[in-house]
């Protein structure tokens, strides 16, 4: 007599049945999805891992009945059949090898776990990816990837090389005595290994679904993380350094230890740029454009900035100070005043710029415009002042608000770099570069760019700016063409500060 | 010795030419048309009845990215300030489609002067600030309609400052520094 399970509820006392049988629990599988996490167990049976019809009729809506010795999974008139007598699945009458037969288990039907990738993933509508190292089913559109890490001693010094494929962005920051790494994902397929440590990391731990924990030794006195993407995969690194008082622990105090092997310096450069100030633009009651779907331009440019911000101090490890860090209003001399009373090395002032009509799209960046009238009114002879202890002094009186005008060509420099490092990357107006009398810009005595991120008058690029991703790979091109900035100033290169 | 009887005459006609001169040719020249109190629309140009001149003026070009200008006649304008006066007028008004102006809605121009540099001072009510959407190209837009269609059309005039309400103003939607004048500048129009 045919009996049609609806599998629900059979949970806690099935669970007694298998305890009984020569199936063994061992680690479940995590159900990924928009909704949230949940774990589906698994059965190991001999060294194969399995997992409950019921169980998986449960998580995804399936039927699943048994007639005549055969198993049929439905989902939305679409079909499995399965037998107890052969590692094979009929979906819709193609037949799939399974890497092992359907095991009865008291009233139970167990599958290999493979059956979710081999047969269940045919019929279901959204897609499901298992991965098997990490026990990991995602359902669903979700950015999982896949993350490898690999640390090697350096003797006084160490290094961990973390790859992340399809390219996840990363930030790094120091929580006493251990760093997080924070990816822009939604989970991890990672494994942590073991780690034959030497004092500077202990330990990589997964500690939430997107975040791994390095536990930090004795021996750990600084770090310096960069990033680089090779094809599809993004690589950090991260370097290790030791204290200055650094020794081996346990090392033999003795009178003449033997000189160590020459290591590399992994000391970071000096770099000719320490800080960046970031402005977020508009804030308070001047709030800036608004797009069609009510997104204001004072509350994307603060989280861009922020992101960004977390993104150049992970990546580069240059201190970056926002202007604003909350919804104030702050005039424009205030926010320069910012960039130069830090003695910041860029100045980027963020903006969502908005158009008379909605087809406009895509980034701008503008460096700052000044008139033959003003550049003339400039040029100010040196003023001589007395010093103490004697003696003159000629100084160079800058007017407030033409400081930037000593900056205009490493400003029309950064933002070349900048508009090739986005490119390939997001949307740009034609052209994408230009100069504009902007006043935030006039007083910078450092060089400075205002950008504009794209147009919130834009109703699909209002939801683009909105996008997490956007702004990660914008920030990512933001740091690049930081970086590559920073290295041709460090080179020489019209360096002024 | 004494000069003929009719010397003072004469000088009385002449310092009472020269003081009719200042007072109705020079000091409106020096100075324009004092700030009317907010919301008092600036007065009918006195032009020539029916007499008309073709303007340059400037709206949102196709592309939504530059200005473009479009040629119109506007009323004739007796000097520059009243010319100048005369094509605002004109370049403010919402224009028919499909023109599209960058120009807030409910600006009114509220005074205008030049000095004798060349530097026009527009005085515009709070509205085209208070109206103005935001977003940068919005303000370059915006301004620039404003300094082209003088800059463009009177010789006279080299560069414009705008006011809102009768004083200066930082930038109109937190961008454009409007602290000193702004000369034309042909890269905002197709």
């Amino acid at each position: 007599m045919p009996s049609k399970t609806r599998v629900g509820g059979l949970a806690l006392g099935l669970a007694l049945l298998l305890a009984i049988t020569l199936v063994s629990q061992s680690p479940s599988l995590t159900l990924l999805s928009r909704e949230g996490r949940r774990p589906i167990a698994l059965s190991l049976v001999g060294d194969r891992e399995f997992v409950g019809l019921d169980d998986l009729a449960t998580a995804f809506q399936l039927t699943v009945r048994e007639e005549s010795g055969a198993l049929t999974v439905s989902y939305k008139g679409r079909t499995i059949v399965l037998t107890g007598e052969q590692a094979l699945a009929s979906i819709g009458g193609r037949l799939v090898s399974l890497p092992a037969r359907p095991v009865r288990s008291g009233s139970r039907w167990l599958v290999p776990v493979e059956f979710i990738s081999l047969a269940l993933a045919s019929i279901y509508d959204v897609p499901l990816d298992l991965h098997r190292e990490s026990r990991l089913l995602v359902l669903g559109d979700l950015r999982v990837p896949r993350v490898s890490i690999r640390h090697e001693p350096l003797g006084n010094a160490a290094r961990l090389t973390i790859d992340a494929t399809p390219r996840a962005a990363s930030v790094v920051s120091q929580d006493g005595t251990r760093l997080t790494i924070r990816f822009e994902a939604d989970a991890l397929d990672v494994t942590p290994p073991p780690i034959q440590s030497q004092g500077f990391v202990l330990a990589v731990r997964v500690v939430d679904p997107s975040t791994l924990a390095v536990d930090l030794g004795p021996r750990f006195g600084g770090f310096r993380a960069t990033s680089e993407g090779i094809d599809t995969t993004t690589r950090l690194v991260i370097d290790f350094m030791g204290t200055p008082t650094d020794a081996i622990p346990g090392a033999p105090a003795s009178a003449s230890p033997p000189s160590p092997p020459a290591l590399p310096d992994l000391r970071p450069p000096a770099s000719p740029i320490t800080t960046i100030v970031l402005d977020p633009g508009h804030g308070g009651s001047e709030k800036g454009a608004t797009g069609p779907g009510g997104t204001l331009e004072k509350d994307f440019t603060l989280a861009m900035a922020r992101r960004l911000k977390a993104t150049i101090e992970g990546r580069l490890g240059i201190r970056v100070i926002l202007t604003r860090d909350d919804d104030q209003l702050m005039s424009l001399d205030d926010r320069a005043a910012v960039a130069n009373n830090n003695k910041a090395g860029l100045f980027l002032s963020l903006h969502a710029n908005a158009a008379p009509r909605p087809d406009v799209a895509g980034a701008s960046i503008y460096v700052a415009a000044f008139s033959e009238q003003d550049l003339a009114g400039a040029r100010l002879v040196p003023e001589r002042v007395p010093l103490f202890g004697g003696g003159l002094r000629d100084i160079e009186l800058v007017p407030w608000n033409f400081a930037q005008m000593r900056f205009i060509r490493q400003s029309a420099e950064a933002a070349r770099l900048l508009e090739g490092s986005l490119r390939e990357r997001v949307p740009l107006v034609t052209p994408a570069v230009a100069s504009a009398p902007f006043r935030v810009l006039e007083s910078a005595n450092m060089p400075a760019l205002l950008i504009e991120v794209g147009y919130l008058s834009n109703p699909s690029q209002e939801k683009q700016l909105a996008n997490s991703d956007f702004q990660t790979v914008f920030s990512q091109a933001v740091v690049d063409a930081v970086t590559s900035f920073r290295d041709q100033l460090a080179a020489g290169d019209g360096a002024e500060r | 010795m004494t000069g003929p009887r009719w010397v003072p005459a004469a000088g009385l006609a002449l310092a009472g030419a020269l003081l009719g001169w200042v007072l109705f040719f020079g000091l409106p020249t020096w100075y324009g048309e004092r700030p009317r109190p907010p919301g008092t629309p600036a007065s009918p140009v006195p032009a020539a009845q029916g007499r008309r001149i073709k303007a340059r003026l400037f709206y949102v070009a196709a592309s939504g990215s530059k200005l473009t200008s479009v040629e119109q006649d506007v009323p004739y304008g007796e000097g520059t300030i009243e010319q100048a006066k005369a094509i605002l007028m004109a370049q403010i008004a919402p224009p028919s489609p499909p023109l599209a102006s960058a120009i807030p809605p409910g600006t009114a121009l509220r005074a205008l002067f030049v000095t004798q540099d060349g530097e026009a001072f527009v005085d515009f009510n709070a509205a085209f600030m208070t109206a103005h959407p935001g977003g940068s190209l919005n303000e370059l837009l915006t301004v620039y309609t404003v300094v082209q269609a003088l800059t463009t059309n009177l010789p006279l005039v080299s560069a414009v400052q705008l006011l809102v309400d009768g004083k200066e103003v930082d930038t109109l939607a937190g961008h454009v520094d409007l602290r000193r004048p702004l000369a034309n500048d042909p890269g905002w129009v197709e």
